[in-house]
């Protein structure tokens, strides 16, 4: 092993920080570390983890890219990769200094402790994801060497269907109704209200609901809704739109939560750290690192930085609140500690924001809304006064899965030639058009007909059309 | 519950090398993505130029992955470095893929992809697209040529004639001083030295094969008032084209330019597409000019040549048959002599055009092509190389 360390010593440190992670209140999956080089590092990277993931050419791409990038010097690697399973998985780096690695130890343990405690991780299912993938990666290696499927296909439908695959129902908390219910609430919210003086009135016009329509509310899972209502799909082609589909919500919450998670992470590293009472070489090394990993960076938004900054403040204004704190919040109900972990509980970055990201931090942090204006980028709000709420939440609509316009299916059998209508519900951001309509191609592929989808271009109702005669955008609604 | 530690274990097993084969694919990908392009890049200005180090910047489409994402324009939140930010300051150019938000992997900039690939990758990519078998690529590239046999080396077997004498003598002699130095050691008397069958030396032959090494390309342009900017341009690309086909055939490839209107001159590669001038068009001139090259520095027993003409067709009606008679005599000492006649898509076709006067010229090596749009170079040069592919399968 490198620099002068072996594994006897990481254990006997990850002991210690053990007994620190039991004594602060973490409560955590059993804990995996395993020793690798840059390279294993890099197609780990590329499988977002993954230890025995499907084959498909963009982890290929994915890992080019991060492998020249890196011998550029352009990027560095991380010093670890943790994957939320049970027990939790971590990579460390086998050339990073004992210092580094106790460190990186640290901050694992914050990541194991969030992954075992946020709400939107709780679907994810960590104990089983080992052999969920492999099985998976199997079934789908077999679907390859079918010679009645083969490769092209295999590779053709997940070209389409990674490029749907974020389209879906992005909260957790939020139940997803069946069918049954949604026609019981049609019914419902068909009949007339109640009205005591019904004797007297005129009897009111009774609409009768389309209980056949499909969807009867707007549907977010759209590669679900293609799946379960595209008759012409072979089971291997369902098989892997659920797979794409679960996949992608086992990666949501780590995207939901990303700044909440990193920040945890490095403020309990931060704290366990402090308290080992380490030697004054490794005390050192440690500050440096982690002022690197918690330095902002201008022009962007540093996770690590952000959601360290915002624990911190949480339990600041819990334990020593100041006094125009005290005067607009009254009193703290709870204190710092029970309030943080609290949060990490129940809250994943928009809420975490929205509740906590005050406008002092934002002045502290020097955040500002920044827009493109022709060829530059440019300041377009600071955070005065006016506008700290509004930059709030400009960030709020960027972070999670803010990135990722909402689109909805209206309607299966858009104008009885069973085309799919979709709405993108719009929030002031247009779609970008040449990707709208790529992947719209796509879904053209996987539904088998045309499809429409309804969204604003420039404050104007348009809808972008894709079908057998190509790609076209009209105005109005469908 | 303890803490598992796994060593570090070498890059040898599956998990390692598990990327590999969506890597292969990847760059399978990329390849057929360049391949399907590769008429574009060829088109596009950007080749023509040819950087030092010979690199082209070649944009991929087809391999990017597509999702809904926003339009770059849509506002975000940055954080400042040192100092304070007003409001309305400047604070970066808009690059494609500057945006590193959380989740700013669904902005589209992060997905802008170029490579670079050198000119002869390129060109390899080229004949790929020209559907050439590997074998008869090879024929084409390599022109080796038998000069009989030369020298290498020597040995201990062969025939007489081939006997080295001053070398079998140096053998007995080095053969001796070892003899006379064990025979002394061993306290035993000196005697005579005969040649020894194993002093022989022979001078070893091998077949004496060299890559053809000399080609000249000469270019030839119509540099009359009616060829304009565009027609120029379309030119360049063409001889651009036919350097680098015929530089990967050769070791040593010289260019000659020839600017001609009613009288020919040669000229530096500068002048050659910079240069206007007026007035009409002899044809013949630079045909003429040409065959003087030839035989002043390129005599065909010593040179391949190869000459290429562009012109927009609009000659002198009296020097048409001068014209067909220079290329006539061009054609019989050329590897390869081609003629594009470049024509505007939508212009005024002048009844004047040479490719009906080259109609009645056979010569083998002797192609007449016509260009009017940039997508046509490709599909042009294809043909005209075809020629020079049956070609070598005729000399074969």
């Amino acid at each position: 092993m490198a620099k002068g360390y072996d594994i006897k010593e990481l254990e006997h440190w990850d002991g210690r920080i053990r007994e620190k992670v039991a004594a602060l209140g973490l409560s955590t999956f059993a804990q995996e570390f395993e020793l690798c080089d840059h390279e294993q590092m890099l197609s780990y990277m590329a499988y977002h983890g993954m230890p025995s993931h499907y084959p498909h050419w963009s982890y290929g791409k994915a890992y080019e890219r991060q492998k020249t990038l890196y011998e550029h010097g352009v990027s560095g690697l991380p010093y670890e990769m943790v994957i939320n399973a049970n027990p939790c998985l971590a990579l460390l780096m086998r050339k990073n200094s004992l210092a580094l690695q106790v460190l990186t130890i640290a901050h694992v343990y914050g990541h194991n402790d969030f992954f075992k405690n946020n709400f939107t991780f709780r679907a994810t299912r960590p104990a089983r994801l080992v052999s969920t993938v492999k099985a998976r990666a199997d079934r789908i290696r077999d679907y390859i060497e079918d010679p009645s499927i083969g490769l092209a296909r295999v590779e053709a439908l997940f070209d389409a269907a990674h490029a749907l695959a974020l389209q879906c129902g992005r909260n957790i908390a939020v139940r997803k109704v069946s069918r049954a219910e949604q026609k019981e609430r049609a019914r419902v919210a068909a009949e007339p209200p109640r009205d005591p003086y019904r004797r007297i009135h005129k009897a009111p016009e009774i609409s009768e609901p389309d209980l056949d329509r499909l969807p009867l509310e707007p549907e977010d899972d759209l590669l679900i809704f293609v799946r379960d209502h595209n008759p012409r799909l072979a089971d291997w082609e369902k098989d892997l739109l659920t797979v794409v589909h679960e996949e992608a919500l086992y990666f949501i919450p780590q995207i939901q939560t990303k700044i909440m998670n990193e920040g945890w992470a490095t403020y309990w590293h931060w704290q366990i750290m402090d308290s080992l009472d380490l030697p004054q070489d490794l005390h050192l090394e440690f500050l440096v690192r982690h002022n690197q990993v918690v330095r902002p960076i201008p022009g962007d938004i540093n996770p690590y930085h952000l959601g360290f900054k915002l624990w911190q403040d949480i339990r600041r204004r819990c334990d020593e609140p100041r006094s125009d704190e005290l005067e607009e919040s009254g009193a703290p109900a709870k204190d710092g500690l029970a309030t943080i972990f609290e949060v990490r509980e129940v809250d994943r970055d928009v809420s975490f924001l929205r509740r906590f990201l005050t406008k002092d931090l934002i002045r502290e942090l020097g955040l500002f809304q920044v827009e493109q204006k022709g060829k530059a980028l440019v300041a377009t709000k600071v955070a005065d006064d006016e506008n700290w709420r509004e930059i709030r939440e400009t960030l709020l609509r960027n972070v999670g899965m803010g990135g990722i316009p909402v689109i909805r299916v209206i309607d299966a059998d858009h104008g009885r030639r069973g085309q799919l209508l979709l709405r993108h519900e719009h929030d002031g951001r247009d779609l970008h058009l040449e990707y709208a309509e790529r992947t719209l191609v796509y879904l053209q592929e996987l539904w088998g007909r045309g499809v429409v989808l309804e969204t604003l271009l420039d404050g104007a109702p348009s809808c972008l059309k894709q079908d057998d005669e190509g790609f076209a955008i009209e105005d109005g609604a469908a | 519950m303890t803490t598992v530690f796994r060593p570090y274990s070498g890059s040898e097993g599956l998990r390692s090398d598990r990327s590999a084969g969506d890597r292969l694919r990847h760059r399978q990908k990329v390849r057929e993505a360049i391949r399907a392009n590769v008429a574009d890049i060829i088109a596009e200005e950007a080749i023509l130029t040819k950087t030092p180090d010979r690199v082209v910047k070649v944009p991929i489409r087809g391999i990017k992955e597509y999702r809904f994402v926003f339009d770059e324009m849509a506002p975000r939140v940055a954080a400042a470095g040192q100092g304070e930010i007003k409001e309305g300051q400047v604070v970066g150019a808009a690059l494609g893929d500057q945006s590193r938000l959380p989740g700013a992997g669904d902005r589209p900039g992060l997905d802008y992809y170029e490579t670079d690939i050198t000119i002869e990758e390129l060109i390899d990519l080229m004949f790929e697209d020209l559907q050439l078998p590997e074998l008869e690529r090879k024929r084409l590239r390599e022109n080796l040529i038998d000069h009989g046999t030369k020298r290498r080396g020597y040995r201990r077997v062969g025939v007489r004639v081939q006997l080295d004498k001053k070398r079998t003598v140096r053998s007995r002699i080095k053969r001796n001083i070892a003899r006379r130095q064990s025979e002394a050691a061993a306290g035993s008397e000196q005697g005579r030295a005969p040649f020894h069958r194993e002093d022989l030396r022979y001078r070893r032959r091998v077949p004496d094969v060299q890559p053809e090494s000399n080609a000249v390309v000469i270019c030839i342009m119509d540099t009359s008032g009616s060829m304009d900017a565009r027609k120029k341009y379309l030119a360049r690309s063409f001889f651009f084209l036919l350097y680098q086909f015929v530089r990967t055939r050769y070791r040593k490839v010289d260019l000659a330019f020839i600017a001609h209107h009613t009288h020919a001159r040669e000229v530096t590669e500068e002048e050659f597409f910079h240069k206007g001038e007026s007035g009409g068009t002899m044809i013949s001139s630079g045909y003429r000019k040409a065959l003087e090259i030839i035989r002043e520095r390129y005599h065909p027993s010593l040179w391949n040549v190869y000459a290429f003409h562009c012109s927009d067709g609009e000659n002198f009606a009296e020097d048409n048959r001068e014209a067909r008679r220079a290329a006539q005599e061009l054609a019989r000492i050329c590897n390869l002599f081609g003629y594009g006649e470049i024509k505007p898509p939508a212009a005024y076709h002048g009844d004047s055009t040479m490719l009906k006067v080259f109609d009645s010229l056979k010569a083998k090596n002797f192609h007449a092509v016509e260009i009017l749009r940039k997508e046509d170079i490709w599909p042009c040069f294809k043909a005209l190389l075809s020629h020079e592919r049956r070609d070598a399968e005729t000399a074969a």
